[in-house]
């Protein structure tokens, strides 16, 4: 057993902190506790745990040591990052596909509640492939981007197309290392097939198909996600919005919704803005129906909708601590199998939703997009129905909360920089050329339980900003700050250095962009290349001064958004341990694109 | 652009988006849909709505979708805590503005209160005003009583060689009222010093720089670069409407490429905005429209800075308050003023460092010194006066050496005439004798940038005047000497070593060096009749406008100038001298491909280079094949009537209708933007009068039509062209605008005139 913390040691979030000490008084466990109670396996850490096959598992712990097979150190690490990344790759871009599938379902009219929001961004998109789109209505550009998007995943030679979108000089650099991706699906199965036992044993040659996976998910999977759901639900604009495990209220039905994708959460803002919904929550004696959300569902309606957000990763048991939680709604990823034993010390429903993820001991409601309207309907009303099970005796909510900014997505950030006649990244380049900024830093990644929650986000975030840089943010990382204030206008004006004072006082930004959920990494490519395009600050991304950080990562997702960061020429520093820490300098030399 | 600004700016850009949804809704009511608005003598319909939404507005009635547009770009201003980001808002919010105010000035127009009306006003030069006839009284030139209002094509293309060969670098949009009227003076000389155009316009309390200008006597219009708008802030609008035309007209930009208009206006147009005293809502609106033209705005006053860079080149919003700028007194933070405005916008200025009384530089160019103002006066139709440049060798001329022979002008009296020559000689390695007419042209220039001195005509029909106010300043005969003297020393370096200057008023030696001038002009000529295509083995290029139409080239040949009027061949080869790397290029001939039609390798070749790439071929002699293109700045347009099998020329100074069915300005929309169009070509007006004019498609007797404005002012000149081919009552079978607007009556003069393009061979 790991030494036992102290609650400020789990956390930096005073919310956090609170719940905790309830969780310590009502004697339940989370995360956190748990972790002191899991030690890591220190050789599995390090990615030296070898369990391919049925002749091991092979524990390596010397140099030199080979496993049954004879596989070297280098071998069985390259294996295990290769298949974290393809894991976390499938994760993003199973996202995409059915984002794709819900575009061509919308373009054909058989999405219930579904539509095209953002016109001009679908016209945009499909005008980087050459989808014609004068005189057409959207619904028929629809249909063929669908097309074109759902053929990407199953794709099984040439290259995908939204890797076009890349700096030229980037594109011609992967093909000149043979990296870029064939299909999405193709270089996932790839990744398994090279990494089961007695295939791919030279490791360079297997973390080049570990660049080629990554690639995949940032420059196709991931960043068909980001399309569609613009396109379906609207493009980010900044929207005033709330964070913290305060936005719980008392007096109205709770439903949190947790997990990755847009697509159900957005429908369950539509069914409980439905007078007949709220009507039906009022007679339930409630004052109405009182959304949140969690981890990157929270960010996709918080950024679109301005729906606030409870918390991030790890504030997914602290929800269910407040007692007030009529259900917690969940989808996809990163979602604690945990919440359902918690869930039995409260009245809360854990509703799972996705044909993917069902949780034993859950309650299951399928979505469909096909119906999405009235199945969020009937979760709403499994969540009313459940109000009158609330024990007001065991109800606790932190009366913390932070108001915030978000909805930085990379067409908001061009226009902001010279409205609509003039938009373009120019002021961001002459800001970095002048010193005033001094570079971009994208802080991302999960929550981890080993290190304090938020800690090592808001250290390297304050110290940064302090020195001239603009920090870009997305996923939980985001909601860190958010909790903190920093995704302010008026924290651009006192927690920063005054070169980037002067920026965020001349566009009116906080000195931290919330850009989006995980999966909107790829805006992060994007600013990153039409800071490239505008030029004066070198012709392919390497040359940015820019810095992407997860500093207390724990998904698969966040090693394959690393790697195509990398990939891209993004300088990448993680936190935490490391997967691969017994060859960090081979690693280093030879994903340094 | 700080809270405060934003906050600002967004509030005025709603009030004014109001006051012009109001306006035109009443107007609307009053006049109806149908009543036309327009500005005055533009094919540009608005020019900033044209530009930026591509609407070409007409009628009343197409104002509304504008106004739309305008309501759809306004933002709410940002709270006061946890706001939204600002800038992209505010600057679209700017450009509400800038749609709202130009609907008002268009509405404005439609109730006769544009141009503003302004009580006993004369203006120096200025738009024309054809209808409301109203100050066009007889004996008025149509200049009185009233300002300025929107600046005219005909006057955006005559600064246009000025603009795009940089010897003008931008604009000063001023608004406002300065410190003083002193204060008021010394601004707007310290920028026409620099050859900036001054946009007047704005108050503070309804005082005006214009009333403070006017109170001491300046001079305010075209003539004087110096042109006053309105006395209200809206109508500074009317400087964003001169440079999206600027983008239009130059830059061959089309209209609703608005991201275009502005980057273009960003890189190469030099203006800026100059805020004097106290910066209201509606200023600040205005001035976020200014900067999506990429134009900083500088304030005498203290407002929030707005330092950070992109939108415009340099700093978006200066604050440069007028008590704290260090100076001795007014007049010198008023310099140190203008300094900070041309250090913050970039503008490359050249000062000419001239040693005489008067204010100099080239924005006193168009000056006129009027009868009453009037000391003394040289030619003309009381007495004679010439000038004469002639090279010498080095050790004949003394440099800097001036030298009155005769009486100065004391006891001429006053509003008196007297006989003078000015005699210069210059001297250095490089000077060749064909540049001797190249350089004494340049006299005309370089005298009249000396404020209150006029200088008309060159060589023996030489015009000066000089008026009470530079006399009384002690303006002197010696002072020509020094102008010509440093003046030539700056732009001709290059060749010439050594400047020495006479000035004859003894009339014995005048009579001498008159008859010696004489003769060297009738050598001249000769020389310049001598001086063919087939003479040469190469012709010049130009590409001086290039830094406002990209893709443009001239071909200059001996036998065709450049369009603009201002090179001939002569002129592009000392220009070559002086600058070897510069805009002229010699272009070596080769091969000859066809002499009827003009096409040599050389010119070829060097077409796709200038024109990167976008015209292939040039044929120098034809209208009809691959005609020479154009940038913006013709001084006349040829064009085919199909009907009459011939060509009609409109000169840009003619505002009338044509048988083409569209005015000039129409016209130059066709002609300019460095594109090829077949049966269009913009042209110098000497062209007309050479024997390579359309040669290759019948010369000069296709010419069915021309505007009477050049038949009258070269009527020399084309009588002996008439001649020339052959056809001595040639030019009385032409039709002009005074009896011909339509092709209708075209075809019925040439008819009843037996002009000869009837019976020549089709054209196409």
């Amino acid at each position: 057993m790991a030494k036992k913390r102290e609650i400020q040691e789990y956390s930096t979030d005073p919310a956090a902190q609170q719940m905790l000490r309830r969780a310590e008084e009502l004697a339940l466990g989370t995360a956190f506790t748990r972790a002191d109670n899991m030690v890591p396996c220190n050789i599995g850490s390090a990615g030296m745990c070898c369990k391919q096959c049925g002749m091991g598992p092979c524990r390596l712990t010397k140099n030199g040591e080979v496993g049954v097979c004879g596989a070297t150190l280098d071998t069985i690490q390259a294996r295990n990052l290769t298949r974290a990344i393809a894991a976390g790759a499938a994760a993003h871009s199973d996202h995409g596909r059915d984002m794709a599938f819900l575009l061509k379902a919308t373009a054909e009219g058989k999405a219930e509640g579904y539509s095209i929001k953002d016109v001009a961004k679908l016209r945009q998109v499909a005008s980087y492939y050459d989808i014609r789109v004068d005189g057409r209505e959207p619904q028929e550009i629809a249909n063929e981007l669908a097309d074109l998007y759902i053929s990407q995943f199953g794709q099984q030679r040439g290259e995908v197309v939204p890797a076009r979108r890349a700096p030229k000089k980037r594109q011609q650099l992967w093909r000149e290392r043979n990296v870029v991706p064939r299909g999405v699906d193709r270089e996932i199965v790839e990744a398994l097939h090279r990494t089961h036992i007695g295939d791919d044993q030279d490791h360079e040659h297997i973390l080049e198909h570990a660049i080629r996976t990554g690639l995949a998910d940032g420059w196709a999977g991931s960043m068909i996600a980001t399309d569609v759901s613009d396109i379906l639900f609207g493009t980010p604009a900044p929207i005033l919005g709330q964070a913290n495990l305060g936005v719980i209220k008392e007096d109205m039905v709770n439903v949190v919704v947790h997990g990755h994708e847009p697509s159900l959460s957005e429908m369950i803002v539509a069914a409980s803005q439905d007078p007949e919904i709220i009507e039906y929550a009022k007679a339930a004696g409630s004052n109405g129906i009182n959304l949140s959300g969690i981890c990157c569902t929270a960010n996709e309606i918080l950024m679109r909708q301005g729906i606030p957000a409870a918390g991030n990763f790890l504030h997914q048991e602290l929800a269910i601590l407040t007692g007030a939680v009529e259900a917690m709604v969940v989808d996809v990823q990163c979602i604690m199998q945990a919440l359902v034993g918690l869930a039995q010390n409260f009245h809360t429903k854990i509703i799972t939703t996705s044909p993917k993820v069902r949780i034993t001991g859950a309650t299951h409601i399928e979505f469909d997009e096909h119906k999405a309207l009235t199945i969020a309907k009937q979760i709403l009303r499994t969540a009313i129905d459940n109000y009158k099970n609330r024990d007001r005796n065991k109800t606790f909510i932190p009366q913390i909360k932070q108001d915030l900014i978000p909805g930085f997505s990379h067409e908001y950030i061009n226009y902001m920089l010279g409205g609509s006649y003039r938009a373009s990244f120019r002021p961001l380049n002459d800001a970095i050329m002048s010193g005033r900024i001094r570079g971009v830093a994208a802080i991302v990644g999960c929550n981890n339980p080993r290190s304090s929650q938020d800690y090592l986000h808001n250290k390297v975030v304050k110290e940064l900003l302090k020195q001239d840089v603009l920090v870009v943010q997305t996923g939980c990382g985001a909601i860190a700050s958010g909790k903190l204030g920093l995704l302010l206008g008026e924290a651009g004006l006192s927690e920063v250095g005054p070169g980037l004072k002067e920026i965020c006082e001349t566009v009116g930004i906080p000195p931290v962009l919330h850009m989006g959920s995980c999966v909107d990494n790829t805006r992060i490519l994007t600013v990153l290349t039409q800071m490239v395009e505008e030029g004066g600050l070198g012709d392919d991304i390497d040359k940015i001064p820019a810095v992407g950080l997860a500093p207390e990562w724990m998904s698969e997702k966040a090693l394959a958004i690393a790697t195509y960061c990398v990939a891209s020429g993004a300088y990448v520093i993680f936190g935490g341990a490391s997967p691969v820490s017994g060859m960090p300098d081979r690693v280093s030399d030879r994903t340094r694109c | 652009m700080s809270r405060y600004i934003a906050t600002r700016a967004i509030r005025g850009a709603n009030a004014l988006v109001t006051e012009a949804e109001l306006m035109l809704n009443k107007a609307l009511k009053e006049k109806g849909e149908d009543t036309p608005v327009s500005f005055p003598n533009t094919a540009y319909y608005l020019p900033t709505i044209l530009g930026m939404t591509g609407k070409s507005v007409e009628k009343i009635g197409d104002l509304r979708p504008v106004m739309q547009q305008a309501r759809n770009m306004l933002h709410l201003i940002p709270s006061e805590s946890k706001w939204t980001p600002y800038l992209g808002e505010t600057l679209d919010s700017g450009m509400a503005t800038l749609l709202a105010a130009e609907t008002i000035e268009a509405v404005r127009f439609v109730y006769g209160l544009q141009p503003e009306p302004m009580e006993g006003f004369k203006l120096a030069g200025g738009t024309s005003f054809t209808s409301p006839d109203a100050n066009n009284k007889e004996g008025s030139n149509g200049h009185d009583a009233h300002l300025n209002g929107p600046i005219d094509d005909i006057q955006l293309r005559s600064w246009g060689i000025q603009l795009v060969d940089g010897r003008m670098p931008g604009f000063a949009a001023i608004v406002g009222c300065a410190r003083s009227n002193a204060v008021a003076v010394k601004i707007v000389r310290e920028l026409q010093r620099r050859n900036i155009l001054c946009f007047l316009s704005g108050n503070v309390n309804g005082r005006s720089i214009i009333h403070q200008l006017r109170e001491e006597g300046v001079e305010l219009g075209y003539d004087t670069y110096t042109v006053p708008f309105g006395t209200d802030t809206i109508s500074a609008i009317y400087a964003l409407g001169f440079a999206t035309r600027s983008a239009l007209t130059f830059g061959g930009l089309k209209p609703g490429m608005s991201r275009e208009i502005l980057l273009y206006n960003k890189d190469r147009v030099f203006a800026f905005v100059l805020a004097l005293g106290e910066v209201d809502d509606l200023k600040y609106a205005a001035a976020a429209g200014a900067i999506n033209f990429g134009f900083p705005v500088i304030a005498d006053t203290v407002i929030p800075e707005i330092l950070p860079t992109g939108v415009t080149t340099y700093e978006h919003v200066v604050s440069m308050p007028f008590d704290t700028i260090e100076g001795k007194d007014e007049l010198e933070k008023a310099e140190r003023l203008v300094q900070k405005c041309i250090e913050v916008r970039g503008v490359k200025v050249k000062v000419s460092n001239v040693d005489v009384p008067v204010p100099y530089g080239s924005a006193f160019e168009g000056e006129v010194v009027r009868k009453a103002d009037l000391r003394v006066e040289f030619g003309g139709k009381h007495s004679r006066c010439f000038e004469f440049l002639q090279m010498a060798k080095l050790d004949e001329v003394t440099d800097g050496k001036i030298e009155v022979i005769g009486p100065d002008f004391s006891n001429v009296p006053a509003q008196g005439s007297t006989d003078m020559g000015i005699l210069v000689q210059v001297a250095g390695r490089t000077m060749q004798q064909d540049f001797e007419p190249v350089l004494e042209r340049q006299i005309h220039y370089f005298v009249n940038g000396a404020s209150g001195v006029q200088h008309v005509g060159q060589r023996d029909i030489a015009w000066i005047r000089i008026s009470n106010m530079a006399a009384d300043k002690g303006f002197s005969l010696e002072s020509f000497g020094k102008i010509l003297h440093a003046r030539f020393h700056e732009d001709f370096g290059a060749i010439v070593d050594k400047v020495q200057v006479t000035i004859v008023t003894d009339p014995k030696l005048h009579t001498e060096w008159l008859e010696k001038a004489r003769t060297a002009y009738d050598f001249r000529n000769k020389r310049l009749a001598d001086l063919t295509d087939d003479k040469v083995d190469e012709f010049y290029s130009c590409t001086l406008c290039q830094s406002f139409a990209p893709n443009h080239v001239c071909v200059v040949s001996p036998e065709r100038l450049g369009l603009c009027g201002a090179y001939n061949w002569l002129d592009c080869k000392a220009s070559f001298n002086i600058n070897p790397t510069g805009p002229n290029q010699p272009i070596k001939l080769g091969k000859l491909v066809d002499m009827k039609k003009g096409y040599w390798e050389g010119t070829n070749d060097y077409a796709k280079i200038g024109s990167h790439g976008v015209i292939q071929e040039v044929s120098m002699y034809s209208i009809m094949e691959n005609p020479m293109t154009a940038c913006g700045c013709f001084e006349c347009i040829v064009m085919l009537i199909p009907e009459a099998n011939g060509v009609m020329v409109v000169s840009r100074e003619d505002t009338a209708m044509t048988p083409a069915g569209m005015t000039f300005s129409t016209l130059a929309g066709i002609a300019g933007g460095g594109l090829q169009t077949p049966g269009v070509m913009g042209v110098g007006k000497y062209y007309l009068i050479s024997p390579k004019f359309i040669s290759a498609d019948g010369g000069f007797k296709r010419v069915v039509w021309m505007s009477s404005v050049l038949k009258d002012s070269m009527a020399d000149e084309l009588n002996h062209v008439c001649q020339r081919e052959g056809d001595p009552d040639l030019l009385d079978k032409i039709a002009d605008e005074r009896k011909v607007s339509t092709v209708e009556d075209l075809l019925a003069w040439l008819e009843a005139h037996n002009h000869p393009a009837m019976a020549m061979e089709p054209m196409f």
